[in-house]
């Protein structure tokens, strides 16, 4: 499996490379760790004709603290997420999903930024910034713009970057310290795609769920945010039949494909059950 | 398509050369460096026989263009054994263990355990498990090539061996 | 004697002989990456080949267009089957004894077939030229599933044999008919079932999939014009057979083809056959006059050359009410895909399926196996077993529990009950096989101590109990199965490939200061022959096994060999090199007596010495004798000290083995995991523990991947899904179990050391190990038979249709 040839190009600064983007219009794309874009340039499904590395322009990596957010600069590969003592502390989910991505190797290069960039509605960390609230910092010619990650996915492969924009950066609010999360990831073998999974934090007080969030990986063309799911659970006390709805709700959003993970029916239940699974797991963890 | 200039450091020796962009870095080590150790067998970055360091990370030489290794550190199993021909801990551990059978997964298996066992000097078998899980073998089984990993950790580490009973 | 004098003990630790866990040989290079595998050779001006492929399962033709291709700087050539026919080599013949297509002429009759073959100068610019080819098609209905094959209205796919109607195994019933072979006694049968106070009737289907060793394919054919000799290098395990081929296909005499297998990254059957990569490399090579490569990718690997099983057995077992099986009926339907390219014995177009009475004594049996075309690729292989044991083996297994079941009986026990006796050895089938040596009881009786079988039951019970009360969503499986391999084809009265007996040999040659360099018909892929056959000389001609070089390979200088699969290599080739040892012995208990001045009656052999008898100070170590072998023999003895064996078995050898598997399964995700797996194997004697239990851990992975979810499908519309390693399911070390392996040793007594062979026995007898367990979980429940593969979702929805989700 070899790749079509392309022109490589490799800018030193974001203003550099979004105006090499405006310059070389569609046929032009921007590479990161390169662990989505290359097989599938390998099986020749895409054919860019420039590459636009990103590895040598500066200020695109590193996990840093805002005032009530972390902000994690898209070229930050799974392997700094996974081991960021600052993410352990605050935003532990992200450690938690990081791990269940590809496998080793993979996590060194693969990044954060290409991870929830690119539109595949297998990539794990979309539905966690969408269970996070997460927003995508975008700049082009005409300059920055942030986009909500629950309104960045449009359809497989399809987002709201523009052609001529590159992600720089994923500010994420900062859940209250004693949340409980977790990521569950039903899959067939390590480096696997979900059959499905879900994203949830949530915080309790006094024995009640106080705020929660869902997000949902691989069973619909987009990931998805299961707003009425996580609604079920506030207000309760996460017992068995709260659990139940809140999985009930997040699967009549679903609308898997069918494919060698099972059948389409297969995947709207374990959606839900994952939604079981990882809430029963953010309960257990959650200061009350 | 244009060629391009790229430079590395591969096993200590300074390899220059001008190549497609396309070039992918298994390639460029198998057939301009002439290091045919790492090999291909999946395509697709799932089984890991192609793994070598980059910048002390292990990676997957299939999925990388040798132009995104421009200026960088490689290590391949070439690289492993000492200067006076002296094998590496690993090396030694995967023959001791029988931690191979057609050697085909093998070189990309010990990079990828070399590579571990600098981040977790003393791994347990969970974790050898998960940190060789992107690496596929089709002979061993894998038991072997756990036995292999410990064995060489604790030789590099300075303590006798000791087998788990099976 | 003084302290310094070395014990009997000390002398044979020395030698690393039988028995011995001698590191291997191998590895020494392996580890240091400089093994030496087909894509690591780099010839002067060698070209490089790949293929266009039918982007459509079932297609007509219409034209190929290969001038854009032709046109893009590097490309050297385009290969069509116009090429190819005026050579007759757009179809080449199968060992199954049909021919196949090497690129397609008027239709394809497979997604991904070969239609041209692209030469460049480098495999950048041949991928990009292959895109380059333009093809026309008209599309042609399918024919997928092999039950509707046979139809009336079925699309008739082999337009090249439609008129053909006696095949290579007897007469055809309809164009997509390949072969009907029955064995056993099918009156007899009959009547015994049409009176059993038991019956069962199963289809159990062995799904289709793949060898898929982690190298792929692959080849360099170089030709040189001014010699007129062919040099090929490739990933061949019967490298001889190749060169046969070869010269037949070509023209070119035998002896001016050099085939070499270099270092094999694994094989388990995906490299036995001839295919449509070699021929065009040498094609190619022969036309350009400068070396060609070819080399598969994964997604042509897995959706091209060479699948397995695909086998559709409806299995039926008669019995009394106390459970004495009676009599097995099976009728087999053989999805062989578009061309019958099995890699069997000539003679046996199901391989040996009717070794499925397995490890029982039943008196009658009858075997039925219609094969049949469908747009699928061809194969058929032996993975990772003997020919089709396999599927036997699994159908019986599968038989047994269900019968066990329906008897309201523990398996085990019904086992017991029909286990051929070790009394009844050499014991001779209902299907006509003669078993040399076994002690089936005694092994089983071992691993259920080892296991604790009473108590997993009880926890078994205890499970069951807890799940029907709601405390739990896990069920407990506990699998068993019992095989009997047949191995080490083959008696050459009954076994030959493409005319040549199965047969296989050895050279061994003693240099004259005591070194050893042997060489063998057959192909190591990892197994370690460089290693154990070296441990077999060493104990028959007491010098240390470091000081043997094995060699395999290289056709010009290894004796006529019939290669590697069907674990052959230790029954026959084994043999071979003990034989020819036996005869340098022979040889060298002359020499020794001529040196010692005495009889040769009176010296005797000891580890590695011939010894006066009963004087053991007076000897001659087999280092010296070697040294006189080339300056001081007998009057009259010709010089040197070697010897070639061919070695034509008197009869299979049946390894056999007890198989336990302890696995839970959560309902509510299907996902299934194995807490234990116990593994106790009788392969005769044992040669070398260490790779013994490594041919036994991988043989087991193997068989967690196929029995797990390690399968090839086809759509309705003919494509084939998931040609990856993403979808095809080959576990990492993660999902992969711990393996705990036991033996017993029952020595076979036609082989001359009694070994049997090892390696594909765990594949064999895992397969129906944890499918038995899958669907032990399920009994309780009165699932009925679960069809492998036992993907999660497919446990799920077993779970779902049991009303388990409500």
């Amino acid at each position: 499996m070899i790749p079509s040839g392309f022109e490589y190009h490799r800018p030193n600064s974001v203003q550099e490379a979004v105006a090499l983007l405006a310059q070389l219009g569609e046929e032009a794309r921007p590479l990161a760790g390169g662990h989505s874009l290359i097989p599938v340039m390998k099986t020749r499904l895409s054919a860019p004709e420039h590459l636009i590395d990103l590895a040598g322009v500066s200020g695109l990596k590193g996990i840093r603290q805002e005032p009530g957010h972390i902000v994690i600069g898209a070229m930050t590969t799974q392997y700094e997420i996974s081991g960021s003592p600052l993410l352990a502390e605050t935003l532990p989910i992200l450690r938690e999903t990081s791990l269940q991505i590809g496998d080793p190797q993979i996590r060194y290069l693969g990044t954060l930024g290409g991870n929830v960039a690119n539109g595949d509605p297998g990539n794990d960390m979309p539905a966690v910034m969408m269970c996070l609230d997460a927003e995508y910092q975008l700049v082009g010619q005409s300059g920055q713009r942030g986009v909500r990650a629950r309104d960045f996915y449009l359809g497989a492969y399809d987002t709201a970057r523009q052609n001529g924009e590159i992600l720089t950066e994923i500010r994420i609010p900062v859940p209250p310290r004693g949340h409980g999360y977790a990521y569950e990831k039903l899959k067939r073998k390590v480096g696997d795609y979900a059959v499905a999974a879900a994203a949830v934090i949530l915080t309790m007080t006094n024995g009640k769920c106080t705020m929660a969030s869902i997000g949902l990986t691989n069973v619909a063309d987009t990931p998805l945010w299961a707003e009425a799911a996580a609604q079920a659970l506030i207000g309760t006390g996460l017992d068995h039949a709260a659990i139940a709805n809140a999985a009930a709700a997040a699967e009549t959003i679903t609308d898997p494909a069918a494919d060698g993970r099972g059948p389409a029916e297969y995947r709207t239940k374990m959606a839900g059950m994952m939604v079981r699974r990882a809430i029963a797991r953010a309960k257990s963890r959650a200061q009350n | 398509m244009s060629r391009v200039p790229v430079k590395m450091t591969i096993n200590g020796r300074a390899v220059e050369a001008l190549i497609e962009p396309r070039t992918l870095l298994i390639h460029f080590l198998r057939e301009q460096a002439g290091l045919t150790g790492a090999h291909i067998g999946c395509d697709t970055s799932h089984c890991g026989a192609c793994t070598v360091d980059l910048n002390a990370m292990s990676v997957k030489s299939c999925t990388v263009f040798a132009i995104q290794a421009n200026g960088a550190e490689i290590v391949t199993i070439e690289g492993m054994a000492a200067a006076d021909g002296t094998l590496h801990a690993l090396q030694d551990g995967f023959r001791q263990m029988h931690g191979l059978q057609c050697g085909y997964c093998t070189p990309g298996m010990i990079m990828r355990a070399h590579s571990l066992l600098k981040e977790n000097p003393n791994p347990s078998e969970d974790e050898i498990r998960i940190g060789i899980s992107g690496n596929l073998c089709r002979c061993t089984g894998y038991q072997n090539i756990v036995k292999s990993i410990q064995y060489a950790a604790a030789k590099i580490n300075g303590v006798p061996y000791q087998e788990a009973a099976e | 004697m003084n302290d310094m004098t070395p014990t009997q003990a000390e002398r044979t630790g020395k030698l690393e002989g039988l028995g011995c866990r001698r590191k291997r040989t191998e590895d020494i290079r392996f580890t240091q990456g400089r093994g030496n595998y087909v894509d690591d050779l780099k010839l002067p001006g060698m070209l490089f080949g790949d293929f266009v492929r039918s982007s459509h399962p079932h297609a007509r033709i219409k034209s190929i267009d290969t001038s854009k291709a032709l046109a893009l700087p590097g490309v050297k050539a385009v290969l069509t089957a116009a090429d190819l026919k005026p050579l007759k080599l757009h179809y080449m013949p199968t060992l199954a004894g049909d021919v196949a297509a090497v690129l397609a002429d008027d239709k394809v009759l497979f997604q991904n077939q070969e239609i041209a073959f692209v030469v460049a100068e480098d495999r950048y610019i041949a991928a990009d030229a292959t895109e380059l080819v333009e093809v026309e098609y008209e599309a042609l209905p399918v024919v997928v599933d092999p039950f509707q094959a046979m139809a009336p209205d079925a699309p008739v796919l082999r337009e090249d044999i439609k008129d053909k109607m006696d095949g290579a195994h007897g007469p055809r019933k309809h164009p997509n008919h390949i072969f009907n072979w029955q064995v056993g006694d099918k009156q007899g049968t009959d009547a015994v079932f049409d009176t059993a106070e038991v019956t069962t009737k199963d289809l159990f289907v062995y799904h289709r999939t793949h060898p898929s060793p982690l190298e792929t394919c692959q080849c360099v054919a170089s030709m040189d014009k001014i010699k007129g000799e062919l040099t090929v290098w490739g990933t061949f395990q019967a490298p001889h057979v190749i060169r046969t081929v070869v010269s037949i296909l070509s023209g070119i005499a035998e002896h001016k083809v050099h085939v070499i297998a270099p270092d094999i990254g694994g094989g388990f059957g995906n490299k036995v056959g001839v295919y449509p990569g070699y021929v065009c490399a040498i094609v190619a090579s022969i036309v350009l006059g400068v070396p060609v490569k070819w080399v598969e990718d994964r997604m042509e690997n897995l959706s091209t050359t060479s699948f397995a099983r695909d086998y559709h057995m409806t299995t039926e077992l008669a019995a009394t009410k106390d459970g004495k099986i009676l009599a097995m009926r099976i009728h087999v339907l053989a999805d062989h895909g578009a061309f019958d390219a099995c890699a069997d014995p000539s003679r046996w177009p199901a391989g040996f399926m009717n070794i499925c009475t397995g490890s029982y004594d039943i008196p009658v049996a009858h075997l039925e196996v219609d094969g049949v075309y469908t747009n699928k690729a061809s194969g058929g292989v032996a993975y990772r077993c003997s020919f089709r044991v396999t599927e036997a083996v699994y159908s019986i297994e599968r038989a047994i529990e269900v019968l066990a079941h329906k008897l309201g009986m523990d398996s085990v026990d019904l086992r017991m009950k029909n286990f051929i006796k070790a009394e009844q050895f050499p014991y001779h089938s209902a299907l006509g096989w003669e078993y040399d040596s076994g002690n089936y009881h005694v092994a089983m009786q071992k691993a259920m101590d080892a296991v604790g079988y009473p108590a997993l039951r009880a926890e078994q019970k205890t499970r069951q109990e807890a799940f029907r009360r709601g405390e739990t969503r896990q069920l407990l499986g506990i699998g068993v199965s019992f095989f009997t391999e047949i191995v080490g084809a083959g008696p050459s009265r009954n076994c030959d490939i493409l005319g040549v007996g199965m047969f296989d040999s050895a050279e061994i040659r003693i240099h004259p200061t005591g070194s050893i360099v042997a060489r063998m018909g057959t192909k190591s892929q990892g197994q370690g022959h460089e290693t154990t056959y070296a441990q077999i000389i060493a104990t028959e001609l007491g010098i240390p096994a470091d000081d043997i070089t094995v060699e395999e390979g290289n056709t010009d200088t290894a004796p006529y060999g019939l290669g590697t699969y069907g674990s052959r290599s230790t029954p026959v080739a084994g043999a071979a090199t003990a034989m020819a040892a036996r005869k340098i012995r022979a040889k060298a208990q002359m020499i020794a007596a001529h040196l010692l001045e005495v009889s040769e009656y009176d010296v005797e052999w000891d580890i590695d010495r011939f010894k006066v008898k009963g004087l053991p100070e007076k000897f001659k170590t087999m280092k010296e004798i070697a040294w006189a072998a080339y300056n001081n023999l007998p009057p009259g003895m010709e010089p040197g000290l070697e010897a070639v064996n061919y070695y034509d078995p008197p009869n299979m050898t049946y390894p056999f083995g007890a198989y336990f598997c302890v696995m839970d399964i959560d309902v509510d995700t299907g996902v299934a995991k194995t807490r234990r797996f116990y593994a106790l194997d009788d392969c005769g004697t044992r040669i070398n523990p260490m790779i013994i239990e490594g041919q036994v851990h991988g043989g087991l992975t193997e068989a967690f991947a196929v029995a797990m979810g390690q399968e090839i499908t086809y759509d309705a519309q003919g494509n084939v899904m998931g040609a990856s390693f993403m979808d095809f399911f080959l576990p990492t070390a993660v999902e992969t179990p711990k393996w705990e392996t036991d033996f017993t040793v029952t020595p076979s007594p036609h082989h001359p050391i009694g070994a049997k062979g090892v390696g594909e026995s765990p594949h064999v007898g895992g397969v129906p190990c944890f499918s038995n367990a899958v669907n032990d979980a399920f009994a309780f429940l009165e699932a009925g038979h679960i069809p492998m593969p036992h993907h999660a979702w497919r446990l799920w929805k077993v779970a779902d249709g049991l009303g388990l989700h409500a």
